[in-house]
């Protein structure tokens, strides 16, 4: 058995824009070669504006989602408000608005919790490799909403197309200041 | 199975959560039925204790914890697991498919082992959203033909279980029918 990080697949990336994010995720769940689901989003939503992509172990993906709702919902109990996008220990890619200054915010994290600030994007999963070569071509700094969902949605599809174990399908989030919008992207099925 | 012996034909890999969900199992022989009694029992006092039954989301998840907890324990359960149920409240039904990992999916239809290898082609071809009852035996029947016509053991036959809104009950399944290889 090789990594635990390359038994399930996946793959997950955040970009910013001109007062806005984009968050994107594959959708496939796979052991080894053989994929199980192809209907299995990474991406989780914490507050409004408030997004996690989760990659690597489906396991593990699936323990800190919970894990992370639970602390989230008991942090709103306890201080009456949402929490805001800012850097959280242990979780791979974060995208948010923050809703006291409206400015957009990504960060991700290695699997022990070593943080990567970034002006640009974010990458991680299987194809990371392969999202940084997309990222790097594709994006260009203050794209509007639109133009930001075009950008992530081509960057991850091509990045993917070159993983064999991610792909079958996307989700794609666009964060505004008082708007998300959820894109579902069909993908190759093969 | 003990090596190449086999000690019972008909073991029924199964137990009955609550009144409308059932879960199989596969993995280390011992492992499987004390976790699998273990889930049964809980789920049982829990329906018991509140007067309600759990859905068969609850009682995935709830699975899946327990699981996850033993995974980084000293001593894990090795069990896969399918976990399948109609919700009481909504009347949909359900089906979780969760490995020895505690990896957690929902899916349209699951296998375990080899039979993933052989099976899942066939469901990804010829299952749909719809599918009836008689149209999914039928395609159940085309994956155990596949089973006995690709595997070089002899499986035993298998045991067939429905779940619909009214509870679980055992299907006539014909185990004796011969299939021979290409």
């Amino acid at each position: 058995m090789g990594s635990p990080f390359d038994i399930n697949g996946g793959a997950c990336v955040a970009m910013v824009g001109k007062d806005c994010v984009a968050i994107a995720c594959d959708l496939r769940l796979g052991m080894q070669a053989l994929t199980i689901s192809n209907n299995f989003p990474k991406i989780f939503n914490y507050a409004p504006s408030t997004y996690l992509g989760l990659t690597g172990l489906a396991t593990d993906v699936n323990t800190v989602s919970d894990l992370f709702r639970y602390k989230v919902n008991m942090y709103r109990l306890r201080e009456e408000r949402h929490i805001s996008p800012r850097p959280w220990p242990t979780c791979p890619v974060l995208a948010g608005i923050n809703q006291t200054t409206g400015k957009p915010f990504i960060c991700g994290f290695d699997s022990i919790g070593c943080i990567d600030f970034a002006k640009d994007f974010i990458v991680s999963g299987t194809a990371s490799d392969q999202l940084f070569g997309t990222c790097e071509g594709l994006w260009e700094p203050d794209l509007g909403p639109e133009d930001l969902f075009e950008t992530i949605s081509q960057a991850l599809l091509s990045a993917v197309d070159r993983d064999a174990l991610s792909g079958w399908g996307a989700q794609v989030y666009i964060i505004e200041k008082d708007k998300v919008t959820q894109r579902l992207l069909k993908g190759r099925q093969d | 199975m003990r090596g190449p012996t086999i000690i019972k034909a008909e073991d029924d890999k199964t137990r009955q959560l609550n009144k409308n969900t059932l879960m199989a199992f596969s993995g280390e022989a011992g492992d499987t039925v004390q976790f699998a009694e273990f889930i049964q029992a809980n789920v049982q006092l829990y329906s018991m204790r509140n007067d309600t039954e759990l859905s068969p989301a609850a009682v995935a998840n709830f699975v899946r914890g327990e699981l996850a907890r033993s995974l980084r324990s000293r001593s894990p359960y090795t069990v896969n697991l399918l976990l399948g149920g109609m919700d009481p409240t909504t009347e949909q039904p359900h089906l979780y498919w969760i490995d020895y990992l505690a990896s957690l999916a929902p899916v349209p239809y699951a296998a375990h082992g080899y039979a993933q290898y052989y099976c899942l082609s066939l469901l990804d071809k010829h299952h749909n959203p719809n599918i009836d009852l008689e149209q999914g035996m039928k395609l159940l029947g085309m994956c155990t033909d596949e089973l006995k016509r690709r595997l070089p053991i002899d499986y035993k036959g298998v045991l067939v279980k429905i779940i619909t809104k009214d509870g679980v009950k055992e299907v006539d399944f014909d185990n004796d029918k011969i299939v021979r290889s290409a």
